[in-house]
């Protein structure tokens, strides 16, 4: 009786995810360095250790609300290799990979997850935005940010991390739209991972791609497999050179898929079949860009146990940071709020100080 | 009757107005499919299908100015926004065509909408998820805004709202979403909208509040009427706009005291609103200014510290003795 088109529609995904996109690798590319290859699959390994134990911690209770981002690493790794240390990472919550390859402490983003606000901190000299939790709305930052670097004659660009669903939120579309009217050094860099939340992405748009949006903009749209960390980044590396030579925007759209739920709080059976998430997992990213490393004669055993044990270290390492630290200041809310907080709020912290016993409290009336 | 939970007596609630009623859809992000982020609208996709049940694109000035057009043109859309925090993209649509519609039509069109928005903190949830800022709604003219603490009352307000030819910005306490359960009537019934309701009977002092912050001010109150021999009424306000003053002066009149206790900033937080009104009603009877308790005036901060942030117990309690030690 009841066969909802959801059913239908998730049949219709199986077919057209039974073919994942492949990682498709010839000879050793000429125009990047080994060092750089390698890197690439380091880096994709820092990131999906660190989220492994991030999900662990949540679930032992260690930290809060989590959204891993396993599967998406070579989008992750890619389009932030391809930046230079003067251009901005405008990220969402599910971007905290690109930040840490930015040059954010893993133990920062550890610390946001687990509720403190220590681990909003960016430091100086950081290109990075905080994470933007609602949806797109870190969009026209990037253009903002890429517009100042415009005027102030900076050799500069802003890359604006977002998610298939965000593609239907007005801040994209008026984004975009700034971004091609004032021809910004901007990037617009889409994980299509294929889902928002539970919904699939042809419940977002009637078109094919994200990439094909760019044109109602004046803006080039290109679409690359974001289960390659190398077309990933050549993709984004031209677009910062265009962009950095007064070229305009890029909108560069990345077919990729999460492994795992939403958030540590979502059930993904409830919405996408085991079979689907199988096959994505059967060509990994990681996996087939190790294979490919070996092929090339970059790559061997003893490279791979060392670089594990590194890596796990370094997480580790972060974990410990993140837990060794002082517990939280309550006063800490009271900070920031204004570069001149107004009396009205000082009285307020000295009567909360007050009331926790604690020194610089003074009862009021 | 059975036993249960407010968010298995609001989807109690939504599968009744759309068993009676073929013109009440929903939408939203994840509503359908899914079943909501919080099970709401579990179950309601296989049995209304889902030309009724409807997963949208993640748009909210999309779902609520959609609703708009349903609602005008013969639809009972019950659109739901998230979390509150995420209702902003479509604030344009509530405050400049959702509350003004039936008076800038004068009268022609009318929107019978139920914008639900699950909202507040202390769920240990990432940033932006804990807002409680129904002042915005509140201060605009043409909504009403309606807030359940309890099971019962959630249903049979949702249902009121469904009936309501205004739109309703219908907001769900998420920290009692499952703290607690109670026998709700299986069958249709409704709770009157713009009626407060006395939680608790007292003589010395009334204490005004809504949603998840009824059951911890009553708490509070039980321990302080043990310990200070003070009777205390509790009133639950349920909607916000238009409010009930009557049940409020009527109350304040007879205990000469006020407290007002809610989980939104103090700064014109509704309890600004709630004590001028008490001021200018009840000057003569009022043996103390009318206290109010609410959460600091800065941003809710990330989940560590929100529990400092929203009033405490021991905040109420001193609210409450403040009123009596004038
Ligand atoms: C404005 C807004 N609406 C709703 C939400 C709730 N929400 C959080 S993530 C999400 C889905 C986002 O999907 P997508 O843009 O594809 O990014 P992904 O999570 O897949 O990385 C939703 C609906 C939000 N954070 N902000
Ligand atoms: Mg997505």
């Amino acid at each position: 009786m009841f066969k909802s088109s959801a059913e239908a529609e998730r049949e219709l995904q199986g077919a057209a995810v039974s073919h994942p996109a492949l990682a498709e690798f010839g000879d050793k590319p000429a125009d990047i360095e080994d060092t750089l290859l390698i890197r690439m699959y380091e880096e994709m390994w820092k990131l999906r250790l660190f989220d492994r134990r991030a999900v662990s911690l949540q679930r032992a209770g260690r930290i809060g609300t989590y959204p891993p981002l396993e599967g998406q690493e070579a989008c992750q790794v890619g389009a932030t290799l391809a930046l230079r240390p003067q251009d901005f990472v405008v990220p969402t919550y599910r971007d905290y990979g690109a930040m840490i390859l930015h040059g954010v402490p893993m133990e920062n983003i550890l610390l946001y997850w687990n509720g403190r606000a220590e681990g909003c901190v960016i430091p100086d000299g950081v290109n990075v935005f905080p994470i933007a939790v609602p949806i797109a709305t870190q969009l026209p930052h990037a253009a903002g940010i890429a517009w100042a670097a415009k005027l102030r004659k900076l050799d500069q660009v802003a890359l604006g991390f977002f998610g298939d669903g965000a593609s239907s939120e007005g801040d994209f579309h008026e984004a975009m739209n700034f971004a091609g009217v004032f021809q910004l050094p901007v990037i617009y860099f889409c994980q299509n991972n294929q889902y928002a939340i539970s919904v699939p992405f042809h419940r977002q748009t009637a078109t094919a791609t994200i990439a094909e949006k760019a044109a109602a903009y004046g803006v080039e749209g290109v679409r690359v497999n974001g289960w390659d960390a190398i077309q990933v980044y050549r993709a984004v590396h031209a677009a910062v050179e265009k962009a950095a030579s007064g070229g305009g925007p890029t909108l560069i759209e990345a077919l990729t898929y999460r492994y795992g739920p939403h958030t540590t709080s979502d059930d993904p059976t409830k919405y996408r079949p085991a079979e689907e998430t199988d096959a994505w997992k059967a060509r990994d990213p990681i996996a087939t860009l190790g294979e490919q490393l070996r092929a090339w004669g970059i790559w061997n055993d003893a490279l791979e146990t060392e670089l594990q044990e590194r890596m796990q270290h370094m997480v580790s390492e972060a974990i410990g940071r993140m837990e060794s630290a002082p517990p939280p200041n309550p006063e800490d809310m009271f900070l920031h709020i204004y570069a001149e907080p107004s009396p009205r709020l000082l009285r307020q912290r000295e009567e909360f100080l007050a009331s926790l016993g604690r020194p610089g409290g003074r009862q009021h009336e | 009757m059975s036993s249960k939970t407010l968010v298995q007596a609001i989807n109690d609630g939504l599968r009744c107005a759309m068993a009676r009623d073929p013109r009440v859809i929903l939408l939203g992000e994840d509503v359908g499919v899914n079943g909501g982020v919080f099970r709401v609208t579990e179950g309601l996709l296989e049995q209304f299908g889902e030309e009724r049940v409807i997963d949208t694109p993640l748009a909210e000035s999309g779902i609520l100015g959609t609703s708009v057009g349903l609602a005008a043109n013969g639809m009972r859309p019950i659109p739901e926004i998230q979390f509150m925090g995420f209702i902003y993209p479509g604030f344009e649509q509530l405050v400049s065509h959702v509350a003004r519609l039936r008076m800038r039509s004068r009268g022609r069109f009318t929107l019978p909408m139920v914008v639900r928005v699950p909202f507040g903190g202390r769920i240990r949830a990432p940033e932006i998820h804990s807002d409680s800022t129904e002042t915005y709604f509140a201060h605009t003219p043409g909504l009403t805004v309606v807030v359940p603490s309890n099971p019962y009352d959630a249903k049979g307000l949702l249902l009121a709202s469904v009936e309501s030819e205004d739109p309703v910005i219908f907001l769900e306490p998420m920290r009692i979403y499952r703290a607690f359960r109670e026998e709700v009537p299986d069958e249709y019934y409704t709770v009157p909208l713009r009626k407060a309701t006395v939680v608790k009977e007292g003589t010395d002092v009334t204490v005004i509040s809504w949603g998840t912050m009824v059951r911890e001010t009553w708490t509070v109150i039980q321990r302080l009427e043990q310990e200070r021999g003070v009777s205390v009424e509790l009133i639950d306000l349920r909607t916000l706009s238009p409010w009930d003053e009557d049940t409020v002066m009527t109350s304040v009149n007879k205990t000469g005291r006020a407290v007002v206790v809610h989980e939104a900033v103090a700064h014109l937080g509704l309890g600004a609103e709630i004590s001028a009104r008490i001021h200018e009603e009840c000057i003569l009877q009022l043996e103390a200014p009318v206290a109010r308790v609410a959460s600091f005036d800065v941003p809710p901060p990330l989940f560590q510290l929100e529990d400092l942030h929203a009033p405490t117990p021991q905040r109420i309690s001193a609210g409450i003795e403040k009123v009596f030690a004038f």
